[in-house]
């Protein structure tokens, strides 16, 4: 009973995030420890869908405590980062284990 | 190596202090060392585990693993919190009067320490995860650069260590009489900033898309980056501009679990 309660769970919370991939997204790029773009401009009061793509061998780890959000990106991995609705206005991120080279903005208007 | 220091430092910090905490509120109970080592020791082991899968759990889910695992790793530590929380109130007139007593309640099996133990465990999972991962990536180059790494790293962690020694023994200079009032309170907060952490996941995830905005920004006054901010985040759940959601769940716990700990004291009096 517990077994397919947490099945029903887990699949609803895998369905929901399928169903959320309609929004608008875009795509950032780690190589060589810089964010590609640097600047992402998004639509203001909009949810974004943030694939973050890391090619490089090393992890990073996106920051940001304006945009509230931090998460690991492993090395040659792709992760999702849900933001917004954003108000208009710059948003800094940086990788948090390449401070010196990985920054980037994402500008809503 | 000073840059290293800084981030395992950042990791650890707020584990070793959410551990001098719990270990302060648990002072003279039972096996409490022993159970607290348990939880370390496990984390660790669960952190390396963690990282060793880091980039399938990441990419399950279309990219939202780590959100997900997070979000069942915060929800098990509140609920154990939880738990502890309302334990303690009923034993409270125990707490108060001799370590002694406590040791023989423990001894009967009504010690809330293995739910606490799970807490530590997972505490320790989360930030340790963070730095296997960042150690694991960054070890790849000259054996000279991995051995300054490898200095970072241990000063990194030592500082963390000392905080939370800092604040166990800060804690344990409050006069008895006061001491579990203190401690409790603050693991009731504990207890609402790890709630707040799991709204953020739950909104970081997509899972939940309601109050998302910020209700107010003080990153001003206090930046979450400076070295205060990081303090009062690690102590008291401080966010420089949460959503309403956080601050939902921020305080939701901590009158749900008050409350929840009146009821039981009451049922437990009148039986």
């Amino acid at each position: 009973m517990l077994a397919r309660t947490l099945l029903i769970v887990t699949l609803g919370l895998f369905g929901m995030s399928s169903l959320l991939a309609a929004e608008f997204e875009k795509l950032l790029i780690i190589k060589n420890h810089r964010f590609e773009p640097a600047e992402i401009k998004v639509p203001a009061n909009q949810r974004i869908k943030l694939v973050v793509h890391n090619q490089d061998s090393t992890p990073e780890e996106f920051d940001s405590p304006k945009l509230s959000r931090e998460k690991l990106v492993p090395a040659n991995s792709k992760i999702t980062i849900f933001i917004g609705p954003l108000k208009p206005g710059r948003y800094e991120f940086l990788g948090e284990y390449n401070v010196k080279t990985a920054t980037g903005v994402v500008i809503a208007e | 190596m000073f840059a290293t220091a800084l981030i395992v430092f950042r990791e650890t910090l707020e584990a070793a202090l959410f551990i001098g905490i719990i270990a302060a509120s648990t002072r003279g109970l039972f096996r409490r060392t022993h159970w607290l080592s348990i939880g370390v020791i496990a984390g660790c082991f669960g952190a390396v585990g963690v990282a060793l899968t880091i980039e399938r759990i990441s990419t399950l889910g279309e990219g939202l693993g780590q959100d997900f695992l997070n979000i069942g790793i915060i929800s098990i530590a509140l609920l154990m919190l939880t738990w502890h929380c309302v334990w303690v109130s009923t034993h409270s007139q125990e707490t108060i009067q001799t370590a002694k007593k406590l040791a023989n309640t423990a001894k009967n099996g009504l010690s809330s320490l293995w739910a606490l133990s799970i807490a530590v465990a997972l505490a320790v999972l989360r930030e340790g995860a963070e730095i296997v991962v960042f150690i694991s990536g960054f070890t790849s180059g000259s054996a000279q650069s991995v051995a300054t790494m490898l200095i970072g790293v241990v000063i990194g962690l030592l500082c963390g260590v000392v905080c939370g020694l800092l604040i166990y023994a800060g804690l344990s200079k409050i006069r008895t009489q006061h001491f579990f009032a203190v401690t409790n309170v603050w693991v009731l907060i504990m207890a609402g900033a790890l709630a707040a952490h799991l709204a953020k996941a739950l909104t970081q995830s997509g899972l939940v898309q309601r109050w998302a905005d910020p209700l107010w920004d003080t990153s001003s006054i206090l930046s979450i980056d400076s070295p205060l901010g990081t303090l009062f985040r690690a102590l008291l759940g401080y966010d420089a501009s949460p959503s309403g959601l956080q601050v939902l769940f921020y305080m939701g716990t901590i009158i749900f679990i008050s409350c929840a700990a009146q009821q039981v004291k009451r049922l437990a009096q009148k039986s």
